[in-house]
């Protein structure tokens, strides 16, 4: 076993022993520290974490005996405790004796509660640093004396800081392995201090530690009296938590339910983001801007006179205000700003490459909106800093971009506000969660582009023409037919004196989106680009058709979400990839097979069939005159 | 300046903030309710959650049938208390094969406890249970997200969770699938045990150290609850001063030695024990140091 713990700034087994109810006020009025550790795979982070388990006795007996069996078994330590194996949970990583995931510990002392993540060091895990570090107060940064700064240790630095951690430890480990030499810790810091410089981090704080010994964990180390301290638990006691510094900024409160449990009663529930609140206070809901003062604060305990950031609440109105979910409650003469359009850093956490144009759902604080990212403005190396190009963005990859939200959101920049400037990115076919992603400051653009009305409308332009106009969509495989399917169709109702309009795919390439390829991106924008053209046809009173592959649900999602109800019928021509190879007319199949024609649907790139289209023709069953037939046939009536 | 929330306070608020973000995204939660010690903290939370209306949604209560007697006192009371319906479910299979802990091992938990827990939420089409498990309980635990994903068929996948930034929950899905929330994932053991101290909520009495009949049998301290326990040959019932860290089947739960008769008192123990919670409970044991993790990917809640 390793030298014993000195555990004076611990739980005092005394004070239990001898005056419960003393030890019970004290630990009742701790406050509470989050933090995450950060390191390279050899770095000791688990080590060093189930040296504060132990040292603050949050290790029981039989735990510890399944330690030391484990230890020996598998253990790296030789005969002494492997304190890694403590913290490392998951079947298939024990066996690798690596961290995949974030873990959670818990650990007190006399003056905080803390909640440590433990965060894996691999490049592919940026995910999970991301994760942790947005709930955390403070980072430890470990560095392995015998190896310095390392391309790892400048990355965590890079995305604690990006996710905002003003607080960071670093800690020079194995100082036992380096003779506990200070001219070898004064040149870790000397270059840690250059580079954190370069990157923005204002201030932190070193020290040199051994997680294995215990040197200045929680004593002061004779190995190293030219170190006067801090040790590593009194920083972690006495630092600054964020609750604190969110307190003291402008009132915020995202609504996440309203209380209505009879008509005398009608209450807004939500967490504090920051500021505080008390009864009398002048209030703006937004977006609506209406304004009423707070009559009371209501908790199960009693009414409050303040609440503060961090508390969960529910607020009543002295007038009759409308707000809902997702609305924002704030000082009446100092509300945040409302915005559609941003500026944003982007954490992409998924597989699936990031989709220039789709839609994604955005959710930040309590509002959940439809939203689109543009093509990235720059990515981030993570490892050097440098800014790239990039045509998007792929799992673990950082960078900025513009982003289009379908309705007006309310938020803050992230550095003013963690609440309203921090939003997930979820993908609405898979529902996962695929990015972070950080508002740096609303465009201006948005707000001076205003819609101008105009006198003769969408109605008035249908009535004219005596027809309900529509999109009818064709989607299918290439040489399924769209085309010629849709042109027949056009005749007939052409014939039935209705006014169309025709959007080919090979067509609109030729002009339109001349300047757009096949990459999956510029698929995007080329649909988005035609469905905002058929919408402005629809205005105008047309029924327009249109034949383009279409391959991905979400896109043909999109166009439908632009139209209203019953505008949008999708058109399924459903042929067997074998037929429209087959066909081949233009030859396409037989390049894209032979490699010559990248992206082709059906070979290198998916066909994503409708799940439920209005009208489905199956081609191999009838030839284009009858698929036309039927669909004009349930079409009808069409007015 | 104003004054830093103390760590009970923020746990407390974050169980609410999670509570409610549930109840507001989710088609059709549930909280399971399994009369426990964390069951009785998150409870008495969700009610905070949404004072002066009850909480919008059921209890559930996994029934087993080997309860302890003082359980389903507690949690007919409490179900009263809080204006909640209480939905208690059995699984019929069990019920039928007179599935009992002492002849039927591990079936037992499975069969009451996983199966049934599965059959319950199809039947009433749940898609998110409040669960009170905590991080701090056990190794796997550790790494488990607040919203916790399964499949359909009601599988967990380790390395397909989504990930959990700031206290932004994603709680969308496809119909089907359904996901586990656990409100005080963040709580120590310590935690809970001041939360019930602070706020007086009420806990079933044998928490608490009294004389009661037990036996002895492989090295744990069994309370006889009812006339359905079998005595072995030799085996005399003993009355002991004993109280329970932890509550499940009675004849599944190891008691300790105590006098601990207040909530204090109960503290002090604890504090002073050397002893990890689950290790009345014969569970994490199986399956080698994985016995949790691969009960989770089996739909064990």
């Amino acid at each position: 076993m390793p030298e014993t713990q000195n555990d004076s700034v611990y739980v005092t087994d005394r004070l239990i022993a001898e005056d419960i109810d003393t030890y019970l006020d004290t630990h009742q009025h701790k406050t509470m520290l989050r933090f995450i550790t950060c390191g390279s795979v050899d770095d000791g982070k688990s080590t060093l974490i189930g040296r504060l388990l132990y040292d603050s006795k949050m290790i029981f007996e039989d735990q510890l005996a399944a330690l030391q069996s484990d230890s020996k078994k598998v253990g790296t330590q030789g005969q002494d405790i492997d304190f890694a194996l403590l913290v490392d949970g998951l079947a298939a990583e024990r066996e690798q004796g690596i961290t995949i995931d974030v873990a959670y510990r818990f650990f007190n002392t006399e003056k905080r509660k803390f909640i440590v993540a433990d965060c894996p060091g691999h490049e592919q895990y940026t995910r999970n640093m991301v994760t942790g570090a947005s709930t955390a107060d403070l980072a430890v940064i470990l560095i392995d004396a015998r190896k310095g700064v390392l391309v790892q240790t400048r990355r965590h630095s890079y995305l604690c800081h990006l996710i905002g951690i003003r607080n960071i430890v670093l800690a020079v480990n194995k100082m036992d392995l380096v003779d506990y030499a200070q001219d070898v810790f004064d040149k870790i810091v000397g270059e840690y201090s250059e580079f954190a410089k370069s990157i923005g981090i204002e201030s932190f704080t070193a020290m040199p530690i051994s997680g294995f010994k215990g040197d200045n964990i929680t004593t002061l180390s004779d190995n190293m009296p030219w170190y006067d301290g801090p040790t590593l638990i009194e920083h972690l006691e006495t630092v600054e938590v964020n609750s604190a510094r969110d307190a003291s900024k402008p009132f915020r409160m995202p609504v996440q339910w309203v209380n209505r449990p009879n008509l005398d009663f009608r209450g807004f529930s939500g967490q504090i983001a920051t500021g505080l609140v008390r009864p009398g206070d002048a209030v703006r809901v937004l977006p609506s801007g209406k304004t009423s003062s707070v009559s009371k604060i209501v908790t199960m305990d009693g009414e409050l006179d303040e609440a503060v950031a961090g508390q969960s609440v529910t607020v009543c109105f002295a007038d009759e205000v409308d707000c809902s979910r997702g609305d924002v409650i704030a000082p009446a003469d100092n509300p945040p700003a409302v915005a559609d359009q941003f500026e944003v850093t982007i954490v992409w956490l998924n597989d699936d490459t990031m989709h220039v144009g789709r839609a994604y759902w955005l959710k930040i604080g309590t509002q959940t909106v439809s939203a689109t990212v543009r093509q990235p403005k720059y990515a981030v190396n993570v490892n050097t800093m440098e800014h790239m190009a990039a045509k998007t963005l792929d799992l673990n990859a950082i960078g900025v971009a513009e982003l289009s939200t379908d309705r007006p959101i309310i938020f803050e920049p992230y550095t003013d506000n963690r609440a309203l400037g921090g939003f997930i990115l979820i993908d609405k076919m898979t529902n996962a969660t695929v990015a972070a992603g950080m508002i740096n400051f609303s465009l201006r653009r948005a707000q001076n582009v205003h819609w101008q009305p105009t006198d003769i409308d969408r109605e008035a332009h249908a009535r004219l023409k005596n027809q309900t106009p529509k999109v009818l969509w064709f989607t299918g495989l290439s040489g399924a037919g769209k085309s010629t399917i849709a042109n027949e169709v056009e005749k007939r109702l052409n014939l039935m004196n209705r006014h169309t309009f025709l959007l080919d795919g090979d067509n609109v390439r030729h002009g339109l989106n001349k300047d757009l390829g096949f990459t999956e991106a510029d698929r995007i924008e080329n649909i988005r680009r035609v469905g905002e053209v058929s919408k402005l046809m629809v205005d105008a009173g047309l029924i327009v058709l249109t034949a383009f592959i279409s391959p991905f649900r979400a896109e043909r999602q999109m166009v439908r979400a632009m139209l209203s109800d019953e505008e949008f019928i999708e058109i399924y021509v459903d042929t067997p990839l074998e037929v429209a190879e087959a066909h081949d007319v233009k030859g396409l199949y037989k390049k894209a097979r032979s490699g010559e024609l990248k992206n082709f649907t059906g070979i290198d790139s998916p066909y994503e069939p409708p799940m439920t289209p209005e009208i489905r023709v199956n081609t191999a069953e009838m030839t284009a005159a009858e698929a036309a037939d039927y669909i004009v046939r349930k079409l009808m009536p069409l007015k | 300046m104003s004054r830093t929330l103390t760590h009970l306070e923020r746990l407390e608020a974050e169980a609410i903030h999670i509570i409610r973000e549930v109840a507001a995204e989710a088609e059709n939660p549930v909280m399971l309710y399994s009369v426990g010690k964390d069951s009785a903290v998150m409870l008495h939370i969700a009610r905070k959650a949404f004072f002066p209306s009850p909480p919008p949604f059921p209890l559930l209560h996994v029934d087993t049938t080997w309860k302890f007697q003082a359980m389903y006192e507690l949690r007919d009371r409490m179900a009263q208390e809080s204006g909640m319906e209480l939905l208690v479910y059995q699984n019929p299979e069990a019920v039928e094969r007179e599935i009992n802990p002492f002849d039927h091992g591990s079936l037992h938990t499975d069969m009451w406890k996983t199966e049934g827990l599965k059959q319950a939420l199809d039947k009433w089409n749940f898609d998110a249970a409040f669960g009170g498990a905590r991080r701090d309980e056990e190794k796997s635990r550790a790494k488990e997200r607040i919203f916790s994903f399964r499949t359909a068929s009601h599988g967990w996948d380790p390395k397909n969770q989504r990930p959990e930034l700031w206290n932004l929950y994603n709680a969308r899905k496809h119909k089907g699938e359904s996901i586990r929330v656990f409100p005080i994932s963040n709580w120590t053991e310590l935690d809970v045990w001041q939360y019930i101290h602070l706020n007086d909520i009420p806990i079933v009495p044998l928490y608490f150290a009294a004389k009661r009949p037990t036996v002895e049998r492989d090295g744990m301290l069994l309370m006889i609850d009812d006339d359905r326990f079998p005595l072995q040959p030799g085996e005399v019932p003993v009355e002991r001063s004993i109280r329970f860290r932890t509550l499940g089947c009675y004849p599944l739960t190891g008691a300790v030695e105590s006098t601990a008769k207040t909530l204090p008192e109960v503290l002090q123990e604890t504090l002073l024990t050397t002893t990890s919670e689950r290790q009345g409970r014969a569970i994490d044991k199986d399956a080698g140091g994985a016995g949790m993790e691969v009960k989770k990917q089996q739909g064990y809640f």
